[in-house]
Parts: structure tokens; sequence; C-alpha cells
């Protein structure tokens, strides 16, 4: 049926979209390789990143320490790739609960609309006026001893709403399309609109807005190891490296300046990529 | 109008609401008992008295919330056993701290945003448009605790310019100049996220208003560049950046804490650090319920002045 409208040419074709570009394609390897650095971590050739060797001591690069030691003589490079695991972890975990109870309430808010999602729509609201980051401190200063399930649970709940709002404005968006209306003239079930004719089409904004996302919960990840509110020390994350070298930054600033490098093209990466997926998808009707 | 504004106003005290609610239970999170733990190492018989008689511990769970709230209406927000001073003193002497950061980095933000939005949006895609959308670009991946350290870094410890460093704090009332030194560089990274966020939304309204007929009809006028961007494109473009100036408050006042902690200026985030360190929790639940409330009543403000720059939006 779709084909021989298709010949027509009575369906409309989409416009051509801005190309992705080298600069998309060199940043997804990076993340790539960031990601498969941080799973194998342990199988990979790696100075144990807790390791102290005090005969050396704040060196600069080396062949034996590629990106020299820190006050403690461990490791840096090691510990960089360590410490991207808690930020992955925290960023992936966080953003997959609030997605995986804010996309399908988002989802079945928009379709079904009436007394669900005015009633739900209004609780998120509520929540979304609150300042999440304030809610995550206090919760996480005050739910002790503090653990990395639980600080991607509180990151991920807070999340919810914000992740509510982008999915529901997105598929309303599409909800009143010609196709999702002739599915439905057609007799096709919720269950069967909501994955076939819905799903497909709001992916592309929920991909783009989920790297963004995990793009902020991995800087606040970041900001919360630097307040000594993530995981403990000596366990290594890019936030609490930043933060521990501080102390000795005058005699040894490559110890701020690697990590920090590191934590930046990881974010740089990640909203690139979000927004060339979004430009190239074209959703600008929904603003992120 | 009047509508509208009332309807923002249940929908405020119903954040509020929730808020105290919220700001109530976490005391609950504490493991194990929650007196034991805010008294720590004040834990004698007579404190817990007064503990209990503040909080009702004893009492259920309902009644404890409306003791407590009873209190906070009063403007008693407990006495802080690990200090001995009260809560509410303790934020009445950090806040101003805050207020005066957060008002310097927006004045910061604004002044660099405005003009140079303007300069971009008079041509889309043009050389000067690239650069700055290249360097917002970067700027948005710079996360701002990695800023103030570098900043730290280069100009107080490589540069050595006196007053910028850690703990070079002093209160505008001792020396105003020494004061204004100290929170330069503070100033200068809160700006930096706002300065992101203000120059982007601006950019792309004002690209979308200067399509407008009446700014044809303007140009056609005779009326020179300058005015017709100042005077006819930027009011109509200025609502999503007054929304986005309300939103961007809780994620400045996330930042202020880490600029704060690390340079040790004493406002509500260096406060905040302090207390949970101390394990003073009372202080740490005053905080927060301070910083949420304020945060939801500088959004309803915004949206209340972004009302009288479009009327529209209350007309909807």
């Amino acid at each position: 049926m779709s084909e021989t409208l298709d010949d027509l040419g009575v369906l409309e074709r989409p416009e051509a979209s801005t190309p992705l570009g080298w600069l998309f394609w060199v940043c997804v390897g990076w993340l790539g390789l960031n990601v498969l650095a941080a799973i194998f971590a342990n199988v990979l050739p790696l100075v144990d990143p807790l390791y102290q060797n005090y005969n050396v001591v704040n060196a600069g690069p080396s062949l034996h320490h590629l990106l020299g030691t820190d006050d403690l003589g461990r490791d840096i490079f090691s510990r960089i790739v360590f410490g991207s695991r808690v930020s992955i972890a925290v960023g992936v975990g966080a953003m997959a609960i609030g997605f995986g109870i804010g996309a399908p309430l988002g989802m079945m808010a928009a379709y079904r609309r009436g007394r669900f999602d005015t009633i739900v729509t209004t609780v998120m609201y509520v929540f979304l006026a609150f300042p999440a980051i304030v809610a995550v401190i206090a919760v996480l200063s005050f739910w002790t001893p503090r653990s990395l399930l639980k600080i991607i649970l509180v990151i991920g709940l807070a999340s919810v709403p914000l992740v509510y709002r982008v999915i529901r404005t997105a598929t309303m968006a599409i909800a009143t399309k010609d196709y999702v209306i002739a599915a439905k003239v057609q007799g096709a079930t919720d269950r069967r609109i909501l994955i076939k004719e819905l799903l497909p089409n709001i992916a592309p904004i929920g991909v783009s807005f989920l790297l963004i996302g995990i793009a902020t919960v991995v800087t606040l990840e970041g900001a919360l190891a630097f307040l000594g509110l993530s995981v403990n020390p000596p366990t290594p994350s890019w936030g609490n490296m930043i933060n521990e070298s501080r102390t000795v930054m005058s005699q040894n600033p490559w110890l701020v300046l690697f990590p920090s490098l590191a934590l930046c093209l990881f974010l740089l990466c990640l909203n690139f990529i979000g927004d060339r997926l979004r430009s190239h998808f074209d959703v600008t009707e929904v603003k992120l | 109008m009047l509508r509208y504004v009332v309807r923002r106003l249940v929908m405020l005290l119903g954040i509020v609401v929730v808020i105290s609610i919220g700001s109530f239970y976490l005391i609950h999170l504490l493991p194990g008992d929650p007196a034991a733990v805010i008294l720590g190492t004040g834990d004698t018989p007579a404190n817990r008295a007064i503990l209990y008689k503040q909080l009702g511990l004893d009492r259920p769970m309902v009644v404890q919330y409306f003791i407590w709230l009873r209190n906070i209406l009063h403007g008693n927000f407990g006495i802080s056993f690990i200090s001995q001073t009260s809560v509410a003193s303790t934020i009445r002497a950090a806040l101003p701290i805050d207020l005066e950061l957060i008002l310097l980095s927006q004045i910061l933000a604004f002044a660099a945003a405005i003009p140079l939005a303007m300069r971009s949006a008079r041509k889309p895609d043009g050389f000067v448009d690239r650069i700055l959308g290249a360097g917002s670009f970067t700027l948005l991946s710079i996360p701002p605790f990695i800023i103030i350290v570098l900043l730290v870094l280069v100009i107080s410890i490589k540069l050595g310019i006196p007053n910028t460093g850690p703990s070079s704090y002093v209160s505008l009332g001792t020396d105003w100049i020494v004061n204004l030194e100290s929170l330069t560089l503070p100033a200068i990274t809160l700006a930096i996220g706002s300065f992101v966020l203000y120059y982007r939304v601006l950019r792309s309204d004002l690209i979308a208003t200067l399509q407008e007929e009446f700014i044809t009809v303007a140009r056609s006028k005779g009326i020179s560049r300058r005015r017709i961007m100042w005077r006819h494109a930027f009011r109509p473009s200025s609502v999503a950046l007054l929304g986005s100036a309300g939103v961007n408050i809780g994620g400045l006042l996330a930042s202020g804490f880490v600029v704060e902690y690390l340079l040790a200026i004493p406002g509500l985030g260096y406060t905040l650090i302090a207390a949970i360190n101390a394990s003073d929790y009372l202080l740490v639940q005053g905080i927060v319920l301070v910083v949420s409330v304020g945060v939801v009543v500088i959004n309803f403000f915004f949206d209340f002045v972004i009302n009288i720059v479009d009327p529209r939006i209350s007309r909807e």
C-alpha cells in the first residue's frame, strides 16, 4: 500500500539532511575507544591504579608512565582509564533508569492523552521545578554510606521528569501524523502503534537526547566527586582525580591537566555527536 | 493576567509543599537512629531532650512533619549540635555571598552574550558566527570545576596575581576591592556556563526575529542597523533568553557550590559541603530547604517577568 503511494510521489519525501561529517566519526571512534578501555581495563597491560611507587613521585610523562605519576607515585594513565569506569557507569546507568521510566511514561501520556496525561504531567512538572542538582546532593549526603549503585539510582530518578518531558513532546509531534492515524484506522492495536509507528520515529530524538543526557550526568558525577560526594578515594574517578590534584597543583600541573582533558574530550564528543544527530534528523521542533 | 498569576501561585505553593516534605524526610534517610547521628558527639540526655522537642522524633511521622514545619515557619531551623550555633543565623550569614557571586556572574554573562549574539545574528554562518559557535560549543563541554581549577592554576599560581587564590575571600564590608578581586575567578567561572547558554538562545531567536516582516519594514524606512537590533529585534527575541536565565539558576547554584568549595568562600555551597563532612545534618537540611525554595521562587519571578515582556503567553 505505502509503496504504491510512494511511487506516485504522494508521500512526503524527507528533505536532504545535513551530512554527519568526518568529525562525527572521529568522535564516535574516540568514545568507542573510551568505552572499550573502560570495559577491558582489567585485561589491558596497565599498572595497578592503586599501586604507589614512591621512587617516581610527581613524574612527568615518560615511557614507563605515559602520562606521568601523581603525588603518591600512582600511574596517571592507568588511573584515568580506571577512572573512566565510574563516569561511564554512572552516565549510562543513570540514563538507563531515566529512560527506562521516563520514556514509556512520556510515550503513553502523549499517545493516550486524557486524565492519565494530565495527572502524570502535573506530577512531573512539580518535580521538574525542583532543583534536581540540589536534591541529588541532599539525598546523597544523607543516604550514607555512599556507593556507586546509590549514586546511579539517585541521579537516574532525578532525570526521569526531564526525560519524560522530552519524550512526551516528541511523541505528541508525531502522534498526530497521518501515518499514525492511518494505522489507527486500519485497526492496529495501541501496542502495535506505540512500538511500530511511534518508537522508530522518536528514536532519533531519544538517542540525541540520551547522549547529551549522559554528558550532563558525567559532568554531575564529576562535580559530586569533586565535592567528595561520589565514590570514595582511593577508587579513581575523573572528578576525584582532579580534586585530589588541587593540593599539588603548583608542583605537578600534569596531574590536573590529564584527567581534565580526558573528561572534556569525552564530554565534547558526546555533545558533538548528540548535536549532529539532532540536526541530521532535523528535529528542531523539539527543544531538548 | 490575574488568573494566570493566581494559577501560577497555586502551583508554586504546591511545589513548595513538596519541597518541604522532601527536605523534612531527608532526616529519615539517615542510617540507624537519626537522633544519634544528628547529635554526633553531642549525644547527651540534655541535648537529646532539646532535639526531641525540636523535631518530635518520638511522635508519628505526620505529627513530626507539622512540628518541624511550624518551627521552620517561625524561622527556627534548629540548633546545630556540632557547632552550637543556630542554623538560621549560619544561613543568613552565608546567603548574601552567593547572591553577590551570582549577580556578578550574570552581569558578566549578559554583558558578553547580548552583543556577541547580535553580532552573530547579523550574518548567520558568517566567519564570526562560526568562530563563536565552535567556541561556545567547546566551552559547553568544560565543566565549571575544571574551569575554576585551571583559572586558579594559571592566574593565581603561575601568574601570581594576589587575592585571587583559595582562602583570599574577605567580606564586602571589610574591603570591597579585595572582596571583588577574590570573587573575580568564581564569577568568571559561573559566567562562562551562563554565557554559552544565553548566547546560543539569543542568537537563534534573533535570527528568527530578523526574518519577520516588521524588521523588513523598519529597514525600508531607513532605520539604522544598530537601532533595529536594539529597539525592534531585541525585545521579541528575549523571551526564551529570560526563560533560560530562570532555569539556569539551579545549575548556577550547583556550580557556585563547587567554586566556593575550591576557593574556601564561605557562601552556602562551602557551608553545605563543610556541614556534610562534619555530619551536621540539621544545617544541611536547612540549606537544602532554603536553596530549593529560593530556586523555585526565582523561577516563578522570571515567569512573571517573561509575561510582562511578552503578554501573549498568559493568554494561552
